[in-house]
Parts: structure tokens; sequence; C-alpha cells
């Protein structure tokens, strides 16, 4: 776990003098230390909190660059130089997905032992080796309201190869896209109250949940919530489509 | 130990620049014929000489097929992505450049990739800094344009490392000039960059806060630029030459070249005027004239300077800015000083656009701050720092072609990707990964950046094996790839095809091959230099011996004189430079007093009120002394 590499790190020992050196550089020398396969929230300093302040973050990273960046280890060893590259990969990495929220709440979720990625990227390879079209789960709530516009977009592009203009399914789309546009934000309302619920699971000066069962739970949610927003987006970017 | 200086190179489609800090402020370093501008011109003179600059833009008008121009446009691409270019420059390919490989471009008897003729180009740039200071350059900042590929970037370094400069950094046109223009305004805000040069278009665009430069979204179009404009004007040309005049000159390379410069005169004439004339002497006898209106101009080129517009559409999309944020805009690039090209940029950004700073000198001023940066800076340049992105999306090929993309475009660099691979037959020990750059997607229509063969995978049943791929986009814009077998824990071992790159022993064998090169043109330089010096000095000779003062010389010092003249006639055929050197040294201090004497009666002369002209001051020894240009050895 993080937390384990992270104490270990504060406890290393520096290359160069062999003092006690934190993450980035030596307390004593000042010489920056190797990488560690340590997560964004710790390369930012920050505790595992989904409630982040943009400027604070913004700040953080500013200063970190100005001390982490290559340009500044131009006349030091190959091997500093190597290191500074690294260490300012990791750390603009973890600035452009902590700044985005949705990238931000994936990221914990990954880090929580969910694997939204692989999932996502298997269910592709599957539908590609078995030339069918990807499938996903449709939330149970939405079976019926997604059937319907499943059969709208049908018959606009049924349309639109026949070169017809049928106004009233346009009309119709463009309604069934501002319900799932809204469908959507409130989802994203319901996702951000898990944050809170998330955050507060954080006790003071810690930087994980202490109650494993709620962190669980709280987790188990947010994925659902996550899952059904990108089944929405998705849904949203289609009938954009047809209507372009 | 005083740190070496390192120069910012900006390496132009037409033309390239060389600039240093000088205090507080970047300046451009002239070179030895006084202009700043080197054109990007390379060319063979009539000793098999290489040349570069406005002496090669005059080969190239004379005999085309000794000179080439506007290789950027070739730099990282192969053979099957120049077609296009092929139709409208005359370049020169072998033959027997096979699609993969790395183009080779011929230039009098021999052949030469685009990194060996940017080598020269870069080589000339070095002299002219190495003679400014006189002392030896090793260490550059080049620029490219931000819109380059891994490909392209890979082949700028490699030809600054053909020339002898060990390339610390490339750096952004665009986010170059905005280091400039950020050096005296410190101002904090959304700045918009549009960069339209010779070749290349590139739109950035930064936010600036308390010195750090931070690029928030980059776009462009590697091939479009003043060339295109260029081409457009000759094209038509050709077509009323053909119509009117009843020429073809499509095969007739001296006569494009004569009628390419003479559009392009046009062309920047009616960047003042309301109007301008194509007047130029053709074959046969025959004159081509015709006028052009700015309005005219300004129709013709609509359709190129358009293509602009979708890539700061884009930008600013990526940026999620709207045009009305952007709180300033600045223009670089030659082909900006367009009136038109102005009025569209007004448009588009609502707002003037700064031009304080000269298009055509601000990203090598900007190369020269960024130089000064990395060598550790000063007060002027202590809190800046420069936080650029990739421009390009890094993908992998995935099953059936498509792109998994792992390095999203206008991600901040340096950036790093991590990926799985596994095993998909028992007892595989080869997996192969196919790297694209581009944002379609499919692999086909993306540019293939290369493939890595993961080899030495301990046989394993299938799907066992977990290799771990780190794709790692340096500060250079430059990927780097490594990889490691979970397993086992052992370092897989990786190899690269670059897909049209050159590998590393070829770039170090043109590296021993230039200074192969460098050493005997070096050598052939100094005899000709040595020879003209001496055909000077007995030309003036000759004429210093009509002078009156002549006559006023002692019977010994002409005896001298007369002897040391024999002896130098003699040296003069050697191919020992320094022999024609001593005996020139030799004379020349046999003729300081007749030198004197000239002078004196020059000025006397003078004061009588006669016309200079007559007393031929210009012809005497005095003026067979050009300043020597100076030689840096390196030892």
């Amino acid at each position: 776990m993080a937390t384990h590499l992270t104490q270990a790190a504060a406890v290393a020992a520096c290359w160069s003098c062999g003092q006690p050196a934190s993450q980035h550089f030596c307390e004593a020398c000042g010489k920056i230390q190797p990488v560690q396969n340590i997560d964004y929230f710790s390369t930012l300093g920050l505790p595992r909190k989904l409630h982040i302040d943009m400027a604070t973050l913004e700040r953080e990273f500013y200063r970190l660059s100005r001390k982490l960046h290559p340009d500044l280890f131009a006349r030091a060893t190959v091997r500093e130089q190597e290191w500074s590259t690294e260490k300012t990969s990791q750390l603009n990495d973890a600035y452009r997905t902590l700044k985005d929220w949705i990238a931000r709440t994936a990221y914990l979720l990954e880090l929580e032992g969910v694997k939204l990625e692989e999932q996502s990227r298997n269910a592709t390879d599957t539908a590609r080796q078995s030339g069918a079209e990807k499938k996903q789960v449709v939330p149970p709530d939405l079976l019926e309201e997604v059937f319907e516009l499943n059969m709208q977009l049908e018959e606009m592009r049924m349309n639109k190869q026949m070169g017809e203009d049928d106004p009233g399914i346009a009309r119709d789309l463009q309604n069934a896209k501002e319900k799932f546009e809204q469908k959507m934000n409130d989802l994203t309302t319901e996702l951000q109250s898990y944050w809170d619920q998330w955050d507060a699971l954080i006790p003071p000066g810690e930087n994980e949940p202490k109650d494993q069962q709620s962190r669980i739970r709280v987790r188990d949610q947010m994925v659902d919530l996550l899952n059904r927003r990108s089944y929405i987006r998705n849904l949203v970017r289609d009938v954009n489509e047809a209507l372009a | 130990m005083k740190d070496e200086r390192i120069v910012g190179i900006d390496l132009g489609t037409t033309n390239s620049l060389v600039a240093y800090m000088e205090g507080d402020s970047p300046v451009v370093i002239p070179s030895e014929d006084g202009s700043n501008l080197v054109p990007s011109v390379v060319g063979l003179d009539q000793n098999n000489q290489f040349v570069v600059g406005n002496t090669a833009r005059t080969i190239l008008i004379e005999h085309p097929e000794r000179a080439v121009y506007s290789v950027k446009r070739l730099m990282g691409r192969g053979i099957d992505d120049i077609q296009e270019e092929l139709k409208l420059f005359p370049f020169r390919v072998s033959e027997d450049v096979k699609p993969g490989e790395v183009l080779r471009i011929k230039l009098g008897d021999r052949e030469f990739t685009p990194p060996e003729i940017s080598a020269l180009v870069l080589r000339q740039l070095k002299k002219n800094a190495e003679r400014f200071f006189g002392s030896p350059i090793t260490k550059a900042v080049i620029t490219v344009p931000a819109y380059f590929n891994d490909a392209q970037r890979q082949a700028t370094k490699d030809a600054g490392r053909i020339a002898g400069l060990e390339v610390l950094r490339l750096v952004n046109e665009p986010t170059a000039a905005s280091l400039a223009y950020g050096l005296d305004k410190r101002r904090d805000g959304i700045v918009a960059v549009y960069d339209l040069g010779g070749g290349t278009f590139d739109i950035s665009i930064l936010k600036l806060h308390e010195g750090i430069f931070e690029v928030l979204a980059t776009n462009g179009d590697t091939h479009l630029g003043g060339d295109d404009i260029d081409n457009l004007l000759l094209a038509i040309a050709l077509d009323d030459i053909a119509g009117d005049l009843k020429l073809d000159l499509r095969r007739n390379a001296e006569a494009i070249q004569a009628l390419r410069k003479a559009v392009i005169d046009t062309k920047i004439a009616l960047s003042s005027k309301p109007e301008a004339q194509i007047d130029v002497d053709l074959p046969q006898g025959k004159r081509y004239q015709r006028t052009i209106t700015r309005q005219q101009f300004e129709q013709l080129i609509e359709p190129i300077i358009q293509r602009t517009v979708a890539p700061c559409k884009q930008a600013l999309a990526d940026a999620k800015l709207q045009p009305s944020q952007i709180e300033e805009v600045v223009l670089v690039g030659g082909s900006t000083r367009i009136p038109k090209v102005h009025a569209l940029v007004k448009e588009l950004f609502q707002r003037e656009p700064h031009t304080e700073l000269n298009p055509d000198e601000v990203v090598a001023l900007g190369a020269a701050v960024q130089a000064h940066i990395l060598s550790g800076g000063s007060a002027a340049t202590k809190d800046m720092l420069l936080l650029d992105v990739t421009p390009l999306s890094l993908g992998i090929e995935a099953l059936g072609g498509v792109v998994a993309k792992i390095i999203q475009r206008n991600s901040t660099i340096p950036a790093s990707a991590t990926e799985h691979f596994t095993t998909g037959v028992e007892g595989q020990t080869n997996v192969a990964i196919h790297v694209v750059q581009g944002e379609r997607e499919l692999a086909k229509d993306c540019r293939s950046l290369a493939r890595f063969d993961l080899k030495g995978i301990p046989p394993m049943p299938a799907g066992l094996p977990r290799i771990e791929v780190k794709f790692l986009i340096d500060a250079n814009g430059i990927l780097h790839v490594s990889a490691k077998e979970q397993r086992s824990g052992k370092e897989a071992e990786i190899e690269v095809k670059p897909t049209y790159g050159l590998t590393d022993d070829q770039v170090e064998q043109m590296i021993l091959e230039s200074f192969d090169y460098a050493e005997e043109d070096f050598r052939q330089r100094q005899i000709v230099e040595a020879r003209n010096e001496a055909e000077n000095i007995l030309l003036a000779l000759e004429k210093g011996r009509h002078n009156p003062a002549w006559q006023r010389l002692t019977e010994q010092e002409r005896r001298e004189i007369a002897e040391r003249e024999i002896a130098l006639q003699q040296a003069k055929g050697s191919d020992e430079y320094k022999q024609i050197r001593s005996a020139v040294d030799a004379l020349n201090e046999a003729t300081m007093r007749l030198a004197e004497l000239m002078m004196d009666s020059a000025v006397t002369t003078a004061l009588k009120g006669q016309n200079m002209d007559s007393t031929d001051l210009q012809g005497g020894p005095t003026a067979s002394h050009p300043i020597a240009p100076a030689e840096i050895t390196q030892d």
C-alpha cells in the first residue's frame, strides 16, 4: 500500500550524503532523490480526499515544478537529470489527473482496487474479437427510456440515409437529450455527495479512511454512479452525433 | 570553471538564426556578411565546398542542382509522406530510397539525409557564434515547430549531434517566442501565439503566472506556410507563361528558381504596397511581367490562410477557452507580415496582436532565453520556467488496428504512461508493440513512430507473463520506452525500429563522416582563401608599380619586393596553405613602406582638392589586408 511506501520513503537515506531524505529532496544536502512508486495524491502531498481546492492544487503544482523540472538540472549528473524527468512526469501526470474531477474520482476508485479501466478495455477487446458491438449493461431504471431513445436514433439514421428529414424525430431526440443531460447533472450532484461521505471517513491528519466497512460501501456506490454517468454520457454523445 | 556558453538556435524552413543572452537581453549573432538571418540553403561551390546561407542562395539560382533549400519539410519523414511535396519542391531524392527508409537527397554527386543537410546549416550558425565569441560552442537549444511529431524532433536532435552540438533542449517555436515577449512584459494572463513561418504553422495558448509559462494547448500544421503562397504564385506565373508566351518552363530548374525569387519579391512588396509587379527575364529572350494588386493577392491566398483557422479553434477548445478570454496575441514568423494574415488573427481573437519584436527574430531570441535558463539563469530569468505540452496523442496499436491512446495531446511534458502486455501463445518469448502518434482512430491513419520488439520473455503459458512497459515523453517531446517482465522481474530487452529515423549507429557514422569532410573542407577552404589573398596582394603590387610612390622607394626596397613577389608566385600553386600564407606575409612586410607612401600621397592629393579616385588608393597594398577570418581550433 502507498502508505508503507510513503513511510519507507520518509526514512530513506539520501544517496548523496546518507542523511534522512524526504520524498523529493534530501533535507540535509538538497539533492534530488530517486523516483518512488507513489500515488498521485502523495506526489502532491495530499490526503486521498476527493474535494480538492483548485487554487491550492495549482499552487502546489507550480511550487514543485519550480523545484523538480528538468530545466533546473541541465548541469546536473545524467542520473539526476533522469530522476528529475521521471519525477516531473509523475508530477505532471498527477496534476492532470487530480485537476479533472471525473479523472480524479476514477483514479481514486482504481487506487481502492476497482479495475474500471481494465473492465472497460476487456469489454472493448471482447467486443472487437467477436465482431459484436460493445455491450454495456443498461442501468435497470433507464431501460425503458434507453430503448425508446435507441429506436429514435435508428429512425434518425435511416432518415439520414434516405436523405429525408423528419423534424418530429429531431425534436424528440432533442427533448430526450435534454432529459438525459439533466439526469447526468443529477448524477454528478449525487456523486459529489458521496465525495463528502468519503472525505468524512478520513480522520484528520490521516491519508486514508479508517473504517474499512464504510470505505467499501462508499467506494462501491461511487463506482455505480460513475458507471451510470458514463453510460448516459455516451448516450448524449450518440444523440449529438445523430443531430449533427 | 566558468560554465560554457549555450546558444539558442532557430532552425527555420527559410532562414535560421543563432542568438545568445547579452546581460539581461537576448541578441541575434550576425553572420560574417553582417546579416542576422542565414538562409537555410546549402550549396556546393565550384571547388565542391559546402556553402550555406546567402552564398548558397546565389548557387540555388544559377545551378539549382547544386543547392538544397526548405529541407526542414523533409525532416523525420519517409518517401511515402513526401509525394505531395515533391510535386511542389525540386527536391532531388535518391531513386533507391525505399518506404520506411530515411530519405537521401542528391547534392552535386553526393547524397545526404535531411538531418545531414540541416547539420550543415547548424554548423554555419555554430561557426558564426564561434567567430563572434572567439571560443568554441558545443551546446545549444534548438527550436522546433510545436506541432512537430516525435520523428521530426528526433531528426532535429540528430542534426545537432552531426553538427557537433549537444542539444540541451528542443523548445517549441511559439513557446520560445512567448519567452522573448515575457522577458520584458512580465505580465500574468492568457496569451495566444500565432506562428506562421516559411513552412510551418503553430498556434499555442499559454497561461503566464509569476514567471511560469504554462502551455495549455497547442495545434498546427507542419506543412503550411509562406512556401505554400510562393508555390501558388509560381503555379499561376507558370500557367501565364505557358499560355501567353508559349513557353513550358516546368522542366527548367534554373528558370523556375529565377521565377520563384521574383514571386517572393512580389509577395514581400505587397505587404507594404497596394500593387507590385512580377518582372523576370526568361529563356529565349522572353520576359514575363504581371502586375498583382493587393486585393488580387488577398483573394488568392485566402484559402491558404484560412487553413490556420481550424487549428486555432481546436486549440481554444482544448484549452477550454473562448476567444474573448485571450488577453494578448503575439505574431511570429515572416508570413505574419502579410496584412491579410494580421487582419485574420485580429478578427479571430478580437484584439490587436503584438508585433513589437521582429517576427523573424523572436523565436531565436526566445531560444537564447531558454538557453540562459538552462545554464543557471540570472536575476532577469530567475523565476522563469517553461511548462510545455506534447502536441499529439501517443497511442499503441491494439486488436483490429485501432489505437489505444495512452498519453493525450496537450499533456504537460515530461509525461508518462505505463501499460501491461502479455503473451497470446504458450511459450511465446517476443511481443511486438507498434507505437503511433496522432488523433485518428485507426493506427494506419496515425503517424507510425516505432515498432518495439520485447524480447527475452521467459517461456510461460499464454497470458501469464506480465510485461510492464513504461512510455515517457521527455521535456523535448521525445519518446523513451522501457520494459520489465514482472513475474520474473527480468528487464525485457527492447529492440526499437524507428519508422523514419536514423539509428544511433547511423548518427555516429555521420558524425565521423562530417568530421572527415569538415577537415577536408576546412583544409580546402584555407587553401582557397590563401590563394585569394595571394592574388589580391599581387594585383595590388602591380598597380602600386604605376603609382608615383614606387619611384620614392630605394633600390634595395624594390629588389626585396621583386624577390618576394617571385617567391609568392611560386608558392601560390602549393597545396600547403601555410606556405602560401607565409609568402603573402613576407611580401606584405616588404611592401609596407610602399603602402605608407601611397597613403601619404593620397592624403596630399586629397588636400589639394584633387579627385581621390585617381590616386588609386583602393588598389594599393593596404587594401589587401582583409580581416583574417577567425580560426577556431578544438583540442
